[in-house]
């Protein structure tokens, strides 16, 4: 098998987590930065819409180096999802498969199910709720308690703060809360 | 306008008052290059770990995989055992600087904020990182989950001060 090939093979996470771990020391040593996206959500309301609340009445092209990086976060889905796709069908858990069967869900060829997230159901109750109300949800949650995945599970356990590793439980709990209890409600609509 | 007591915020910590220790070196925009192409490898890790998939997430909260537990474990292993080397041998950034750290103080936005966001996690399958990574690999119609996402911000910022902290 060539290189190429074993890269267009989905990545095992012992290849993907100590990578996403090197993010920490690397992003230090080239400028000092700590790890955290969940914030270039608050630079973007604060280079364009900061409507003087003093939460964004802050110098956000100080922390443009954010902004970049999500920008290369885009650009690196772009080149992966184009250049390096796994021509093989993706592989999902046969008890998840036969749930989602259930609701109508049989399409596991996106990295979202293009059943649910496309543009019509934007029109929709259902899709109301998992484009919309989610993506407001992430964004509130997330500022309010002051770090993402990123900035609290990973910088923030790195150097072993523990209310990052409280804040780790929460977005656990939330998750395990919303994917046993609620969204069956949801896909059910 | 803030003051350290009201920061809540980790991951902006040098917009705030206590960021005594915050680089002053100004660089060109162009050094920011070099940030977006950390971006760049991640983006293509989100993607080819498919952790950027609402059906891994679905997964994992179900407990019907180890991938997604397997990718964040052992990228905190790797990034405790690196910012312990960078603490133990005093490594420097490359322009010669002290590396910083800011520790934090606990918050009751951790536990309301905490859930929230899970319960936000789990319907879109994204945290921040992955909806950039989720629009790049094709996924268009998650501009709005963005959109939305930066809208939840602006609102948490509009309401922060009566908010429990």
């Amino acid at each position: 098998m060539s290189i190429i090939d074993w890269i267009k093979h989905p990545w095992p996470w012992y290849v993907a987590g100590p990578l996403i771990g090197l993010t920490v020391p690397v992003l230090l040593i080239i400028g000092n930065k700590s790890f955290g996206i969940s914030s270039s959500l608050r630079h973007l309301c604060a280079a364009c819409i900061p409507a003087n609340i003093p939460f964004f009445k802050y110098d956000w092209k100080k922390e443009i180096w954010n902004l970049f990086f999500v920008l290369g976060i885009t650009v690196g889905a772009v080149i992966a999802a184009n250049l390096l796709a796994d021509p093989e069908p993706v592989k999902i858990n046969a008890r998840l498969a036969s749930d989602l069967a259930g609701y109508g869900i049989t399409d596991y060829s996106g990295m979202v199910p293009k059943q649910l997230f496309n543009w019509q159901n934007l029109l929709s109750v259902k899709g109301v709720l998992l484009m919309v109300l989610g993506g407001f949800m992430v964004g509130f949650g997330t500022r309010y308690a002051g770090g993402c995945t990123s900035g609290h599970s990973i910088m923030g356990l790195s150097t072993l703060q523990w209310p990052s590793l409280v804040a780790t439980c929460c977005f656990m709990a939330g998750g395990f809360i919303m994917s046993n209890l609620i969204l069956p409600l949801i896909l059910s609509l | 306008m803030e003051t350290t007591n009201t920061n809540t915020d980790f991951e902006v910590r040098s917009l705030d008052a206590n960021s005594v220790n915050e680089s002053r070196l100004t660089h060109k925009w162009y050094h920011n290059i070099k940030y977006m192409i950390v971006g760049l490898a991640f983006g293509i890790v989100f993607v080819k770990a498919e952790i950027i998939s609402w059906f891994r997430i679905q997964e994992m909260f179900r407990l019907q995989s180890f991938h997604m537990y397997g990718v964040i474990g052992s990228a905190v292993v790797v990034g405790i055992i690196s910012v312990w080397l960078i603490k133990k041998l005093k490594i420097k950034t490359i322009y010669g600087e002290a590396i910083t750290f800011h520790p934090r103080t606990f918050n009751k936005g951790q536990l309301y904020g905490g859930l929230l966001f899970g319960l936000g996690w789990a319907i879109t399958g994204a945290c921040p990182g992955p909806l950039y990574a989720q629009i790049g690999s094709g996924a268009y119609v998650i501009i709005v989950t963005l959109l939305s996402a930066v809208a939840g911000t602006w609102v948490y910022g509009y309401i922060k001060e009566k908010l429990p902290h």
